[in-house]
């Protein structure tokens, strides 16, 4: 059944991401005020939510699982720094959508806007975490402090949720949700947004798991590397 | 815990006086990087800009990362952490001391930073005495976060290096907090909403910082 699920990973997150740039293109409709812009809507939003929500909380769960004795485990360590990449290459596509979008409506790529800024802090701690892992040799120390980061870093994720409505900045509020919890989007716009936050989610899930399993090889590699290397020394011994 | 903590913010604090690195290296780094804000903004800026409560901060900031480094150093010669280790301090009191002392380091240097902000960047007396306790808690803030991070990249390659890239964007929520409040204390403002937003970070510190820091020191 797993390895079902696995292999089922590729192809749902190719089909849920074809039929989000069929529908997002060619069968929703031009937004009233905003046109074809309003198309980014299909992109941006859910890259962001895996970015912030999905990809950092899982880093930041796994490595609070690791700083616990019970559950502390190599793979622990692995989820969260593979997250963690992850999640900054989202981060850094939210920003990237992010600005497509904000020079033709607000007139300029970058804004000093509350959640952009806290984005782009995410990102700088995301980037902070992978520096750190490389500065530390030794395994155990450097699982555990990263691990520590990670929570730390993570107090920034409702800050970056929350920046809009702290501060009343260019950046819209709640875009899917009114304030009685009723729907903004409507109808064709409505499904295909939702359809985009599963094919992302899907993606990213793709993603984890591909980095995962190539982080495991490059740990398998090193340790073959350091074995061989142990080998022909005794041989040279022996001889 | 309150016991240790006052035997290690007591040592370090020794070590400071008695190396006066503090007094002739951190303060003047601190007044110079004041008076470059003041040509960064030209001699018709200076005196009378609003960035003055931020161009403070920034030079806290920059203070803050020589001393957290210090403060990390002087446990990085070898032998000392296990010697530490060894003794059974508690963790946490280990934390809060050397929060405490570099905190204790930050004021006093904010003393003269302040000084300098009323003499060359021409703050307000009455409005920078009204920021006074929203600087001393911000300030115990960025001491709480700077020793937890000063733990995190102790002792690693490139620590130096290391330590602002992981620390700036954590002191960045505090520096707008803090430089708002100085801000509304000198042009009015929300004064008290600001003060809040460092008290809570400050507590989020002391709490993180006393959680984890053990974790941070097992061998």
């Amino acid at each position: 059944m797993k390895e079902l699920s696995q292999r089922l990973l590729g192809p749902a997150t190719i089909v849920t991401m074809t039929l989000t740039i069929w529908l997002g293109i060619w069968v929703t409709p031009p937004d009233k005020i905003q046109g074809n812009l309003a198309r980014l809507l299909y992109v941006h939003p859910a890259i962001a939510t895996v970015a912030l929500y999905l990809s950092f909380g899982t880093a930041t769960i796994a490595s609070a699982l690791y700083l616990w004795r019970r559950t502390r485990s190599l793979v622990m360590d692995r989820v969260a720094h593979c997250a963690m990449e992850v999640s900054l290459v989202f981060i850094i596509l939210t920003l990237i959508t992010g600005s497509i979008w904000g020079r033709p409506a607000w007139g300029v790529w970058w804004a000093w806007d509350a959640r952009l800024t806290t984005t782009a802090i995410l990102g700088v701690l995301a980037l902070g975490y992978l520096a750190l892992r490389r500065a530390n040799d030794d395994f155990e120390l450097r699982a555990r402090r990263s691990a520590v980061f990670a929570i730390i870093a993570a107090i920034n994720v409702p800050i970056d949720h929350f920046s809009v409505d702290w501060w009343h900045t260019l950046h819209q509020g709640a875009t899917l949700f009114g304030p009685n919890r009723t729907f903004h989007v409507h109808g064709s716009m409505l499904w295909t947004l939702l359809l985009s936050f599963v094919a992302f989610s899907l993606a990213y899930a793709w993603l984890l798991r591909a980095r995962y399993r190539l982080e495991v090889k490059r740990e398998h590699s090193n340790t073959e590397t350091i074995e061989v290397a142990l080998e022909r020394r005794r041989a040279e011994g022996v001889h | 815990m309150i016991r240790v903590a006052l035997l290690v913010a007591g040592k370090d604090l020794r070590v400071e006086r008695r190396s006066r690195v503090l007094l002739w290296q951190v303060v003047p780094f601190g007044v110079m990087a004041l008076l470059l804000c003041g040509l960064a903004l030209g001699s018709a800026q200076a005196g009378h800009s609003s960035a003055a409560p931020g161009l403070f901060y920034l030079v806290v900031v920059l203070v803050a990362l020589l001393m957290i480094n210090r403060s990390h150093a002087i446990e990085a010669t070898p032998g000392t952490r296990a010697s530490v280790a060894t003794l059974g301090l508690d963790p946490a009191g280990v934390f809060l001391g050397k929060a405490a002392a570099l905190a204790i380091e930050l004021w006093l240097t904010a003393i003269v930073l302040l000084a300098g902000a009323v003499l060359v960047l021409h703050t307000a007396l009455h409005g920078t005495l009204v920021a006074v306790p929203s600087i001393i808690v911000t300030l115990g803030a960025i001491a709480s976060a700077g020793t937890l991070y000063g733990a995190l990249t102790s002792g690693g390659n490139a620590a130096a290096t290391l330590l602002p890239v992981l620390s700036l964007p954590t002191f960045a929520p505090l520096l707008i907090a803090g430089e708002r409040s100085f801000y509304s204390a000198l042009h009015g403002g929300a004064l008290l909403e600001w003060w809040v937003v460092s008290v809570v970070a400050l507590a989020v510190y002391l709490a993180l910082g006393i959680l984890l820091y053990g974790v941070l020191e097992e061998s």
